[in-house]
């Protein structure tokens, strides 16, 4: 009796026939349990499932740990390592050159709130369509284990000193200066962060997602405000984040009391099940206070903190045409002869 | 009524001086923000419009308003367009400096001055024109408060009938000037009227300046080098453009915005380009260098502190070999340092911008035809080269009016370098981004969101392999270097060739650059006319430096290199790429004191160095 041939198992594909493994990049040379590689983890999951095409994707960054670990996700997206401090410029002029294409950067607490905060102040308030993620662990992880900008007031360094200057909160300041989706998450939060970046994708403006990224090796002791034990005990989620794409079935009933719901520019749904009473993250004014409380209450707050689906953004304000301008033929780009002697006639 | 004040005493007493036609310089000494760049316009295109060769430089300081300015009109039936150094023709305005303008003057000279000022009792080898402004603008422009706007065109027609300028001339001058502002147009064509029927009623002409019709202008522009570069890059094809507002640069970007509004929006009413004004030169250059990774034609314009900024990004763009155009337009000093003022002063630091070993093409215009043309060439050469090319004008170029021949219309199509596309990468199979495979040292690129599998590369620092994979091996390293040496002698064979003018000087070779070009013409025709010394004349147009320039060097006893440095920037430079027994023929001419450099100034040095 011949056997039944069983077709071999087919590897899971996403919507646009690719697998996790294309979603893949290089070995990580972060060091083990290292925050970063699970927020490389996060980020190869939701490209994956919002299935899209790496080569539509820019990875971008600047100097630090944080700025090395694009090189460990999505190898067949192009990549840039820049100078440190400044990739939302790098970025900026790329997105201007190729408005279709996605892009991701991915900083640290010291590429962005130190010798960065010139270049991220002004990414914000451009509300270039971007993704930016800060891998906030509070230290210099490669020069071993300064303070940074966004390290808590009174957090202690392993050699003992005391962090006596107040913390930069880049969520904070990122919705004041004009980001329309903001965020907070923790690297340990899988779910939430990974839902979070999904809902990010969908997004036509700047996000900034500012992801507590705990350093194992020189930030994760007792007294650290930034260690893995710290931020589990002390994380506060503003709401259970959940999120519909576009490209399934939106009809999902949700109860209007408890949740919120937020349409997505790609028509996604992006759900946050109330945990706060009141908490409204279309108001920029109450999430600045919330996020002001909850340093006085030694609160890690997470979620999405504020989005706002209308602004307009930067590609939208300098009225750019569709096509990137990258490729822009020489017959559009090159005005005519005409248009020359146009020009030298004025001036005789 | 006032009279013309014949003070000429001395020897030339009573002697009748030959006209001098269509050759002089007039100075006008106005207080900064008083509107007298109108007035200055006006006089220079009427003599312009007349066909006789004019030049105008506007030394001015940093500021808006209140302190002095200095506008010289230099006309020249030989053509020459370089400053004078000596001032023939003095308008005064600026009480505050009337004093000293007076008392620099050369015996001989005119002096026209505000009639209260009475500086005419300053000195007795001039000749005094007076002109009551005040009057005749009170009796010109009946509204009191528009009267300070209208004085300076009083002194356009007193000059204008001194010089014997045709007042149609000036007229179509004014109306140009003033095109869409009919009622300033009136006001200003009355106060020049005014002041024209003044001068005839009650000057006398003592002076021998005149201005006769030539016909050595005609069809061509008058236009300033920034604006010649806004026009040429709008030509060129810039699609992204970033910059951060700073003198003398900031008028090259907004003239290409008024340009690009006008001649780059689509059909559809979209921009086929994108301007950013960047919260510094940080930024400015990091988003050229973003846009040309991603394959835009992306440019900036700046000066010295902004270049000293973009440093770090030059580095890195040489590293990762981006192409980007960074235009350059010189002036003195970091900070407060005379930021209004000319200078070549930034030649040294910008061909080795950054840390680590980089070396970056310069182009070095001297006019506004070249401002235009070197604009397509910056980015053709920075596509092809895969890096950062510098374009070193300068404030004298790029914020003075400059007579010019038309642009001509840019015939090569533009060369987009080395860039695979999708149907390139299935054709070969795949590509090393640093390999030399074609022997010029110029790998090949794909653009971020190329639809192929295999199109990915990882932009990084120095330490990568040919494949663009994080190395730090010694063998990678030093290969990737030796690679990058090798490019820049591609480079030196793409790059402009230099201008060479052979005068059978077989001793004496002269090389300059930029806007010592103009200084240079006359300061030729001077050494051999005044001093029987002839001389060849090679005009650098680049760097890295050609082989002409070696055998121009090689070919003579003694090569004098003209830098406006104190530092003989360009002379350094030549130094470390010609034969070490040419080195002891270069000889240093430098200009260092923020004016543009003048043909006496050059002609003195070479002569004092020849032991003449």
């Amino acid at each position: 009796m011949a056997a039944t041939a069983t077709p071999p198992p087919q590897p899971k594909t996403n919507r646009i026939g690719l697998t996790v493994l294309d979603y893949r990049g290089g070995k990580t040379t972060l060091c083990a349990g290292c925050g970063h590689n699970a927020i490389s983890e996060r980020i190869i999951d939701a490209f994956y499932e919002m299935g899209i095409a790496p080569e539509r994707v820019i990875k971008m960054s600047g100097i630090g740990c944080s700025s090395k670990s694009p090189a460990y996700f999505m190898g067949r997206s192009h990549s840039f390592n820049s100078v440190h401090g400044r990739m939302p410029s790098v970025t900026t002029g790329a997105v201007l050159a190729n408005s279709k294409i996605i892009a991701l950067g991915v900083s640290g607490d010291g590429d962005t709130a130190s010798i960065g905060i010139g270049q991220f102040v002004h990414l914000m308030r451009r509300n270039l369509p971007m993704i930016y993620i800060i891998e906030d662990n509070g230290v210099y992880g490669l020069t071993k284990g300064q303070f940074s900008a966004t390290a808590d007031l009174g957090s202690k360094l392993k050699t003992g000193v005391i962090n006596d200057l107040p913390p930069i909160d880049t969520c904070a300041l990122a919705i004041m200066l004009g980001a329309t989706f903001v965020g907070r998450s923790f690297s340990g939060d899988k779910r939430q962060l990974h839902t979070m970046l999904k809902a990010a994708l969908s997004h036509r403006g700047s996000v900034m997602l500012d992801v507590i990224s705990p350093c194992t090796t020189f930030n994760d002791h007792e007294g650290s405000t930034k260690s893995y034990k710290f931020v589990k005990d002390h994380e506060e989620p503003l709401h259970d984040v959940d999120f519909v794409p576009h490209f399934h079935d939106i009809a999902v009933d949700y109860d209007e009391g408890s949740s919120l719901n937020v349409m997505m520019h790609d028509g996604s749904s992006l759900r946050l099940r109330k945990l706060e009473h009141d908490y409204d993250p279309t108001n920029k004014v109450e999430a600045v206070k919330r996020l002001i409380q909850s340093h006085d209450a030694e609160e890690v707050l997470t979620g999405v903190l504020y989005v706002n689906t209308t602004a307009p953004n930067f590609i939208d304000m300098i009225n750019m045409t569709d096509e990137p301008l990258a490729t822009l033929p020489e017959s559009v780009t090159r005005p005519s002869r005409k248009a020359l002697e146009e020009c030298m006639e004025e001036l005789r | 009524m006032a009279t013309t004040e014949f003070a000429v005493h001395g020897a030339d007493q009573g002697a009748v001086r030959e006209p001098v036609v269509n050759d002089f310089s007039i100075q006008v000494a106005t207080v900064n923000g008083s509107g007298s760049q109108s007035a200055n316009t006006v006089l220079l295109r009427t003599i312009f419009q007349m066909g006789v060769p004019v030049s105008g430089k506007n030394m001015f300081p940093s500021n808006i308003a209140g302190l002095p300015t200095w506008y010289t009109i230099r006309a020249s039936k030989k053509g020459y367009i370089a400053r004078k150094k000596e001032i023939d023709f003095l308008v005064a305005m600026n009480s505050e400096t009337a004093r000293e303008d007076v008392m620099s003057l050369a015996p001989g000279a005119v002096a026209l001055y505000d009639e209260p000022l009475k500086l005419n009792e300053l000195r007795s080898d001039l000749i005094f024109y007076p002109v009551p402004y005040d009057k005749i603008t009170a009796a010109a422009c009946p509204e009191s408060k528009l009267r300070k706007l209208v004085k300076n065109m009083v002194y356009v027609g007193v000059v204008a009938r001194l010089l014997n300028l045709d007042m149609t001339e000036v007229e179509k001058a004014l109306r140009k000037q003033f095109a869409k502002k009919v009622k300033a147009a009136e006001l200003n064509w009355g106060a020049a009227e005014a002041g024209y029927e003044y001068a005839a009623a009650s000057l006398t002409k003592a002076d021998p300046f005149t201005v006769e019709r030539m016909n050595k202008t005609s069809g061509m522009i008058i236009i300033d080098g920034n604006s010649a570069a806004a026009i040429g890059s709008m030509f060129a094809g810039v699609t992204v453009v970033t910059w951060y507002p700073i003198t003398p640069s900031s008028s090259l970007v907004e003239t290409l915005i008024e340009y690009m509004k006008e001649y780059r929006i689509g059909a559809d009413g979209k921009a086929t380009f994108a301007i950013v004004q960047a919260e510094d030169e940080l930024a400015a250059v990091g988003m050229v260098l973003g846009a040309g990774w991603a394959g835009a034609r992306s440019m900036t314009a700046t000066a010295g502190p902004g270049i000293s900024l973009m440093a770090e990004f030059a580095g890195l763009g040489y590293y990762v070999e981006i192409p980007g155009v960074i235009w350059d337009i010189q002036r003195v000093g970091p900070s407060t340092g005379l930021p209004t003022r000319t200078s070549q002063g930034d030649i040294s630091f910008v061909a080795r911008l950054s840390h680590g070993d980089t070396r970056h093409p310069m182009l070095i215009p001297s006019d506004p035809s070249e401002c235009f043309s070197m604009a397509s060439e910056a980015f053709d050469l920075a596509e092809q080269l895969q890096t950062p090319v510098f374009v070193m004008s300068d404030l004298d170029l790029g914020m003075n009016n400059w007579m010019s021949e038309p642009f001509h219309y840019p015939e090569k199509p533009q060369n987009r370098g080395k860039v695979l596309t999708a149907e390139d990468l299935d054709r070969v199979g795949g590509f090393a981004r640093y390999r030399d495979v074609d022997g010029d040292a110029v790998g090949y690129r794909t653009l971020p969101g190329t639809d192929h599998p295999g199109a990915a590369w990882f932009a990084r620092g120095s330490g990568h392999n040919d494949k663009s994979q994080y190395s730090e091996r010694p063998d990678d390293y030093a290969n990737n270097m030796d690679r990058l040496a090798k490019k820049f002698e591609t480079a030196r064979t793409l790059v402009p060739r230099p201008q060479i003018v052979r005068n059978d000087g077989n001793e004496v070779g002269i090389i300059a650059y930029g806007t010592s070009h103009h200084a240079l013409v006359e300061t030729l025709d001077q050494l051999q006319t005044e001093y029987g010394v002839k001389a060849d004349y090679l005009r650098l147009r680049a760097y890295p430096f050609t082989r002409e320039t070696h055998e121009f060097i090689a070919a003579h006893k003694r090569v004098y290199i003209v830098d406006q440095n104190r530092d003989a920037q360009m002379l350094e430079l030549l130094k470390l790429d010609i034969a070490i027994p040419d080195i002891i023929k270069l000889r240093s001419v430098r200009h260092y004191n923020g004016l543009p450099i003048d043909a006496r100034s050059v002609t003195d040095e070479i002569i004092s160095q020849e032991g003449k």
